[in-house]
């Protein structure tokens, strides 16, 4: 059976709802943890590259589409080979491995095509050269992959636990434990490192940086290519837990992790993080407790109010009028 | 043309073979445990040969080999642009009418239809042109308040059995009314902010289309929209009026090239208009503008009602065209896709803009066998502009002149 946290609501009949609450609450909230561990890892992509060249990425999306597809075409790859049933988790992990190098790969490249000539132009002209490129980049996975949805092979992880009418399957245990392995090491990175300090240097002051002999077109690019790495992992996630992966399945997701960015404060780690989670959280209960047909509509008013009430979101700083 | 290589060789070189790791996991590995390289070849192979034939001419053209054609060509053109300035302004847009006037007589059932089309088109993307090129507010989620209008008029037919004239105005309204609604909130914020809530404002209206099952009838649309009814003089026994349905697609096409024309002429008077002046001030600096007595809060208001206003009237007409609407035809692709036409023609420009519309409407339809590969062209047609012509085709030329130009 596929997971659909939209579809929990289905796993009680009516007049044992009551009696089960909490249960359900804490069914819809590990449901939310993990969908918003995947926001977050999509949102933490958005956010820093604004924070760094302040562009909003576009083609991010696509970056965690095409991690998606990478990681089916690896897994499909091996499981073809037949190491699949006998090193699953193996398999899994050089298919993370590889779709998250492919995707910083693919991401070095469009920052140097698309955005590098574009940096001193106008912002209008650099966000819709990133809006052709996230066009350009999902109708090429459509004319390389197909238009129909690529099944994810395999059928691992799919056990679980039962806590009573709860059940958390071992998918999303191995999803919320690797997010949170993820951003702890993506936190040590950016900030008890060098290569990190140096990000926040550029993300500061390009010019000051680039005094104090920090390469600012480096640090960019490896900010693209941890920023498609986190989207590319979190694009096999969404497809062994939604079981298929599709062309164009960047668009919404990656809209959705946006407002997780721009709620947690864009720019800030920590708050996208948070904002992902958030933006997780609502999405489920949201689907759960009110309408299931309306649930990509909470993140884009989640998104609209937080930019009317707070343009600087929850642990945003203080937003000079250039950014906003 | 040795020192053009020079420089472009190593990124050139560079670029293929990272092209060539992207595409090859895409094509070349098989889920039955095999790995190919000849299908990436191939593709390569063609992306190599089209690209190294670009660089060359472009190399050919920059170390001055073609100036033996150039040089009289580009002479030939710049003869031709000075007669054609000459030309008064109002012939070139006689011409134009006249033409469109007599096309149904030379199209067939399906010329007049892609003509009806790129009418549509032009409509929304000069609406289009108001937000993005007079003030400067990217929308990419404009196709909304054509979905807007075309639904305003599907539902007022069908259920009250209002005619079409009388929805017409109904269907602007409702779009201005979307369009404030939108603009109200969003217009605090500035540029990308901007643009990622307008998306997410259309993909609002999409959704709610799309679930409110008893009111639009869902993803299965509303079928069975009224066509247009008009009262022709008939001159039969006296000059009597009779009510006829505009159902022969010629017919309709007609009414489109009014709208198409109005909207042209009406977008060109606001251009040039105090209006218009402040909407470009508010895209050239908008803290200048404010600081001149420009009121930019209402003014870029304006432009989205505006901008909104036109997409309705185009929607009402797209409803009786098809006689079916549903939220499938106005998904973000379409405003993508109508936002590339501006960007491709030239924003604020409005032949430039009629120009990308043809282009991007008529030559698909010329090359059906390469459809899927449409999105495709529009993405990278709205890179390559902004990389080498951010202008579009046909620049927008300022209106008026500045005053350090009447100094000098």
């Amino acid at each position: 059976m596929r997971l659909d946290p939209s579809s929990a609501a289905s796993f009680y009949p009516p007049k044992f709802k009551k009696l089960r609450i909490m249960e359900y609450f804490i069914q819809q909230f590990v449901n939310g943890l993990t969908l918003g561990g995947m926001y977050a890892l999509i949102a933490l992509g958005y956010t820093m590259v604004y924070g760094v060249i302040q562009l909003i990425n576009f083609a991010h999306g696509e970056f965690f589409a095409a991690g998606g597809y990478v990681g089916a075409i690896t897994l499909g790859y091996l499981s073809g080979l037949g190491y699949m049933q006998t090193h699953p988790v193996l398999c899994l992990s050089a298919a993370f491995v590889f779709a998250m190098a492919y995707c910083a790969y693919l991401a070095v490249g469009v920052e140097k095509i698309a955005y590098k000539p574009l940096r001193r132009e106008s912002r209008l002209a650099a966000l819709l050269s990133a809006l052709g490129m996230s066009i350009f980049l999902s109708n090429g996975m459509m004319l390389t992959q197909g238009v129909y949805d690529k099944i994810y092979p395999g059928e691992m992880f799919q056990g679980r636990f039962d806590f009573g009418t709860v059940a958390i399957s071992y998918l999303q245990i191995m999803i919320i434990v690797l997010t949170a392995l993820l951003l702890v090491g993506l936190n040590i990175l950016v900030f008890k490192t060098k290569i990190g300090m140096a990000m926040r240097a550029t993300a500061q002051d390009k010019t000051m940086s680039a005094l104090v002999a920090i390469g600012s077109n480096k640090i960019i690019s490896l900010t693209f290519a941890i920023g498609a790495g986190l989207a590319a992992a979190a694009g096999i996630m969404y497809g062994l837990y939604y079981g298929s992966v599709r062309y164009d399945m960047g668009f919404i997701p990656g809209i959705k992790a946006f407002a997780a960015a721009v709620l947690g404060g864009i720019g800030n780690i920590t708050g996208a993080m948070i904002g992902g989670l958030i933006i997780g959280m609502v999405e489920v209960f949201g689907a759960g407790y009110f309408s299931s047909e309306y649930k990509d509509v909470f993140a884009f008013i989640i998104l609209i109010g937080v930019l009317y009430f707070k343009p600087t979101g929850i642990m945003g700083e203080n937003i000079d009028d250039t950014r906003v | 043309m040795i020192q053009e290589f020079k420089k472009i060789w190593k990124p050139y070189t560079i670029g293929m073979l990272w092209l060539f790791g992207l595409l090859w996991p895409m094509l070349g590995v098989h889920s039955d445990g095999t790995l190919t390289v000849h299908e990436t070849f191939r593709v390569w192979g063609y992306i190599l040969i089209g690209s190294a034939a670009c660089l060359l001419l472009y190399m050919v053209k920059k170390g001055g080999y073609l100036d033996i054609i150039g040089d009289p060509l580009s002479r030939a053109t710049s003869r031709i642009q000075t007669r054609a300035f000459a030309v008064p302004n109002w012939s070139w847009q006689v011409g134009l009418i006249v033409l469109a006037c007599f096309l149904p007589l030379f199209a067939d059932r399906y010329g007049t239809d892609v003509a009806i089309n790129v009418l549509i088109y032009i409509c929304l993307g000069l609406g289009l042109n108001i937000m993005v090129g007079l003030c400067g507010l990217l929308d990419l989620g404009y196709i909304a308040f054509y979905g807007v209008g075309a639904y305003a008029y599907a539902l007022l037919n069908s259920i009250y059995g209002l005619g079409f004239w009388i929805c017409l105005p109904f269907s602007a309204f409702f779009a201005c009314l979307a369009g404030a609604i939108v603009g109200y909130p969003t217009l605090r914020m500035r540029g990308d902010y901007l643009a990622i809530v307008t998306l997410g404002f259309g993909e609002i209206i999409r959704l709610i289309l799309n679930n409110w099952m008893s009111l639009t009838n869902g993803p299965n649309g509303i079928l069975g929209i009224d066509a247009v009814g008009m009262y022709l003089p008939v001159f039969e026994n006296g000059l009597t009026f009779e009510h006829f349905w505009m159902k022969k697609l010629y017919l309709f096409y007609y009414l489109v090239l009014a709208l198409a024309i109005f909207t042209a002429y009406g977008i060109r008077h606001l251009n040039i208009s105090r209006t218009g002046r402040a909407w470009e001030s508010i895209r050239e600096d908008e803290t200048a503008a404010e600081l001149m007595g420009v009121n930019t809060f209402i003014y870029k208001l304006l432009a989205y009602v505006m901008g909104a206003f036109f997409a309705g009237l185009a929607g009402a007409f797209f409803a009786a065209r098809m006689r079916f609407v549903s939220p499938e035809s106005f998904t973000f692709l379409e405003s993508a896709m109508v936002l590339c036409m501006v960007v491709l023609g030239g924003m604020g420009s409005i032949p430039g803009i009629m120009l990308g519309v043809f282009a991007l409407i008529v030559l698909p339809e010329v090359f059906r066998e390469f459809e899927s590969y449409r999105m495709l062209i529009f993405g990278s047609t709205m890179v390559i502009m902004m990389l080498f012509r951010p202008a579009g085709l046909i620049p927008a030329k300022r209106m008026g002149t500045r005053s350090d130009e009447r100094e000098g």
